[in-house]
């Protein structure tokens, strides 16, 4: 089920506050993140995040595109090479 | 035969169901059309006459998006999720069950036929 509207999109706090440092200071470093569920808002554009999926950290580049998407989405927490001397689908 | 948006509708349906044969019309957004051009859901679409199925083809091409241009749009938002290589994109790339459906047995509407494994070991009793 959808999020209520009336509440707003999701971010984690931490995050957020991380992000407004960044975009102040005009660095673009990678920022290191767990939370997968946050909402991707625009002020996230031109950052890379490093998004951890429960194993290590996945580099996330944020385009425009991808805004209302939450992180997670970007950061794949399976392997699945695909099965044994089978033509390959697709690539991960 | 009235042909609205490319389509050829039959003549024997009721006006409700005739328009549904257009590609992006199901019934609810049809009972709206007829709705807002006057016309009654039970009249056969033979039965229209031209100031009716004109009425109902301005309606269609500004308000619903119908047939090519929907299909289209359609293609587009799935490129979308391709390209940003999120979850979703990442399924629709590989044909397999989107929504996180289970695809340990079935999924075969998004996997298509079955491919046999040949030489799968029998389970021994």
């Amino acid at each position: 089920m959808a999020r209520s509207l009336k509440k707003g999109p999701y971010i984690d706090f931490r995050l957020e506050k991380k992000v407004d440092v960044m975009t102040e200071s005009g660095k673009k470093s990678v920022i290191k993140t767990w939370s997968r569920r946050s909402m991707i808002s625009p002020d996230f554009v031109g950052h890379t995040f490093a998004v951890h999926n429960g194993n290590k950290f996945i580099p996330v580049y944020v385009t425009e595109n991808m805004v209302g998407h939450k992180l997670g989405e970007f950061s794949p927490t399976r392997t699945f090479k695909g099965h044994v001397a089978k033509k390959d689908k697709g690539k991960r | 035969m009235a042909r609205i948006s490319g389509v050829d509708i039959p003549d024997n349906k009721r006006g409700e169901i005739g328009l549904t044969y257009i590609f992006g019309i199901g019934r609810s957004s049809s009972r709206r059309i007829l709705t807002k051009a006057g016309i009654s859901f039970d009249k056969k679409v033979g039965e229209w006459n031209d100031d009716e199925s004109n009425a109902i083809r301005t309606i269609i091409s500004e308000e619903i998006k119908t047939e090519g241009v929907l299909k289209s749009e359609i293609q587009l938002s799935i490129k979308r999720l391709m390209d940003i290589g999120c979850y979703r994109g990442l399924r629709h790339r590989k044909g397999l069950p989107v929504r996180g459906q289970s695809t340990k047995n079935n999924a075969r509407t998004r996997k298509g036929k079955r491919k046999t494994v040949a030489n799968k070991k029998k389970a021994t009793k």
